[in-house]
């Protein structure tokens, strides 16, 4: 099954060195993403879903840095590359999509310039006919008239802007696309639409898909696969039903209760106890079992690791371990 | 045709056609905020041009006894004044002189040949567009690509010598640095001119047309006169250029380093987009805008900056002008100079802000 495997990421720690102290807000997660799947990767708000997304194309500066691991994509260790050579693959091999599309264009910059620049910046035979013909082809196949193209990015609307952002991370047929909140700021019909073309584009490119949320709903929408993380950790990891149907990990056993969900008839909504914990002063051991109805001695004393519980869904919590493994951590 | 005629078309032809695409281009808005600038302009100058005229008249000294010294007895001190219509109600003069503003004639000088000022600002104007001009090109320059450059090598060794170096440009007297300039390169070096405009020998060969004298050279073909002209005006122009350089390294640089936080950066640096191009293209392009601004601000201080280099360089310009008959106590002189730098200025910040709205495309008045 291995052959399947876009991006393999392996012990991956990122840090980021404050004046408080330095904060992994990426703590040696490993996660495979397979070809031409849409992965679902959600938890709460700082838990380093984005830090995560963003040292997949080594793109931090500032006070983040890449402390441990290794990045496999598609045959590749990026880790090995040098700071020349990252740019050939941001853009061409992985696209980005931010979570703000107000923001993430150049306000001076026409959107025909934003895609032409992309494509010869990584094709720089390319004509400027030729690249503005597939400019025009591009954002028709993403729902933009190509008269479009010259306008600037205040002159639209914030689902037409998404649309842009998607077209540039597609202007190199990049093999992955990172979406970070890609829906956060659009509106629910716009955000639909949105979604729908994601889907079209997984399937009509072969399009492989990491796609940041909060929203559970969004995920269960649209992804094939769902990682769910908690303060820098990967906690499970699964098919989209396995994991909705029999979430294994306390914590994706509370996210899910604390989803609104239509057919729940005027019950209560479930409220998680207690907050996330700081990212500088984890707690021991496992870092949920502060607010765990579960907790056992182990859990505040070793880490589980993340391992297959069932087929194909992997979860770390000492509950799916025996106690021969139990007893093996707490000796050895 | 008298070379303020000219000078008037050189300045008068691009301003009107900058105006003419605003308002067949430009939104009602912009067209809108156009004609309320204007209106609000001239009020501020009347205000000015009346302090100006009272100012004078307070001083102690007055044009005709600083022109005739001890020798003048007051019979004909008394004369002359009557003659000059000096003796005339302050409010006739007042009114005199509110008239030749409006008509833009100026009248006679108090002083010398009591010519038109119109005719001696003909001189002197060219002289001192030919220093500002290269001053302001030479202070974008080296302050757009130096603060850019401090940006790109944040924190290095560049960086803090490029931020001195505003700062303390910056902060020189412009007497002082002049004069280090000219026992420089003038007199210990002696490689160029430290005052005048030409060389006196060669000046006499040079055919005037609009008295920018580069231009006439180049016009004319004539080509010594052209590199004597170039000669004189290095030094003036590195010292008035260099000195205004200061604040636009600083604005430029504080500007492209906040742009490159900017998410569109993040972007641009995700689809591949080299550091280099995202500091030279996107962040200097966005984070020009602000500085764009900061030129229309700077006008009155270039021009200040002009009067004292023109003094130290003895460069027979506005500035020059000014300070002589300031001394010599030419109301007339002195009023219509200041009403023409302020004109200038307001001219100048007006045509800075409508090429903002056409740079920055946002920008909707
Ligand atoms: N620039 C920074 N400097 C210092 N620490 C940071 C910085 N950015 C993020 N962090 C730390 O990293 C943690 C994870 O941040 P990240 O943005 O990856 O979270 P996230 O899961 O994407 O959250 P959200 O849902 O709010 O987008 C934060 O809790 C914060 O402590
Ligand atoms: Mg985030």
């Amino acid at each position: 099954m291995t052959e399947d495997i876009l991006y393999s990421i392996r012990n991956l720690t990122v840090e980021y060195r404050t004046r408080a102290g330095s904060v992994q807000a990426v703590d040696n997660v490993s996660l495979d993403i397979r070809r031409g799947e849409i992965l679902g990767l959600v938890g709460e708000s700082g838990c380093g879903k984005s830090t995560l997304g963003k040292a997949l194309m080594r793109l931090h500066t500032g006070p983040a840095r890449i402390t441990n691991g290794e990045l496999w994509f598609d045959g590749r260790d990026l880790m090995t590359l040098s700071d020349r050579e990252m740019p050939d693959v941001r853009g061409a091999e992985i696209g980005m999509v931010f979570q703000d599309p107000m923001t993430s264009l150049n306000p001076v910059q026409k959107i025909l310039d934003h895609l032409t620049e992309t494509i010869h910046t990584h094709e720089p035979e390319t004509s400027a006919a030729a690249a503005r013909t597939r400019a025009e082809e591009l954002v028709e196949r993403l729902g933009i008239r190509r008269e479009r193209l010259n306008e600037y990015p205040h002159q639209m609307s914030g689902g037409m802007r998404q649309r842009v952002m998607i077209s540039l991370a597609l202007a190199l047929r990049a093999k992955l696309v990172i979406a970070d909140e890609p829906t956060t700021s659009l509106d629910v019909i716009v955000e639909a639409k949105f979604l729908d073309l994601l889907r079209e584009l997984q399937k009509e490119f072969g399009l492989t898909i990491l796609l940041i949320t909060h929203n559970i709903g969004v995920v269960a929408e649209v992804a094939d696969r769902v990682a769910v993380m908690y303060a820098a950790r990967m906690v499970e990891v699964g098919d989209v039903r396995d994991v909705f149907a029999d979430p294994k990990h306390p914590y994706t056993q509370g996210l899910l209760r604390s989803v609104p969900n239509i057919k729940l008839d005027g019950g209560e909504l479930y409220k998680m106890d207690g907050a996330p914990p700081s990212l500088l002063h984890p707690p021991k051991g496992c870092r949920f079992h502060p607010r765990c109805p579960f907790a056992m001695g182990i859990c505040s004393v070793e880490e589980p690791s993340l391992d297959a519980v069932e087929n194909d869904h992997l979860a770390s919590c000492w509950l799916y371990r025996d106690v021969a493994v139990k007893q093996e951590a707490r000796n050895g | 045709m008298s070379p303020i005629a000219i000078i008037a078309l050189i300045i008068g032809i691009p301003s009107l056609l900058l105006l003419a695409y605003v308002f067949v281009r430009g939104s009602t808005g912009l067209r809108r905020y156009i004609l309320t600038r204007i209106v609000l302009t001239l009020p501020m100058i009347f205000i000015l041009a009346t302090m100006v005229f009272f100012i004078l008249r307070i001083l102690p000294g007055d044009p005709v006894s600083s022109a005739l010294g001890p020798k003048g007895t007051p019979e004909m001190i008394q004369s002359i004044r009557t003659q000059l219509g000096l003796n005339d109600p302050l409010i006739v003069q007042y009114g005199r002189f509110l008239w030749s503003m409006v008509t833009l004639r100026f009248g006679n000088s108090l002083v010398g040949g009591h010519r038109p000022i119109v005719d001696e600002m003909s001189e002197r104007f060219p002289a001192t567009l030919e220093l500002i001009v290269p001053a302001s090109i030479l202070a974008l320059l080296v302050g757009v690509y130096g603060g850019a450059l401090a940006a790109a090598k944040r924190k290095r060794a560049l960086d803090f010598s490029l931020r001195i170096y505003s700062v303390v440009i910056y902060s020189l007297p412009i007497f002082w640095f002049g004069l280090v300039l000219q026992l420089f390169f003038g007199v210990r070096l002696r490689w160029l001119p430290i005052s005048g405009r030409i060389d006196a020998v060669i000046g006499t060969s040079l055919k005037t047309i609009t008295n920018i004298y580069s231009l006439d050279a180049l016009l004319t073909g004539n080509w010594p006169a052209f590199f004597s002209v170039l000669q004189h005006l290095i030094l003036p122009t590195l010292t008035l250029g260099l000195i205004l350089s200061g604040v636009f390294v600083r604005m430029t640089r504080i500007n492209v380093i906040e742009t490159m936080q900017a998410d569109y950066i993040a972007a641009a640096r995700a689809r591949g987009i080299r550091e280099r191009v995202l500091i030279y293209g996107h962040a200097l392009k966005n984070a020009m805008i602000p500085v764009i601004t900061l030129i229309g601000l700077q006008v009155a201080i270039l021009l200040a900056g002009a009067v004292l280099t023109e003094t130290v360089f003895s460069w027979p310009g506005m500035g020059s002008y000014l300070v002589e008959r300031i001394s010599a106590r030419d109301y007339t002189a002195v009023q219509s100079v200041i009403t023409v730098f302020a004109m200038l200025v307001a001219l100048i910040s007006l045509a800075v802000d409508v090429i903002y709205s056409l740079v920055d495309p946002r920008v909707r008045y």
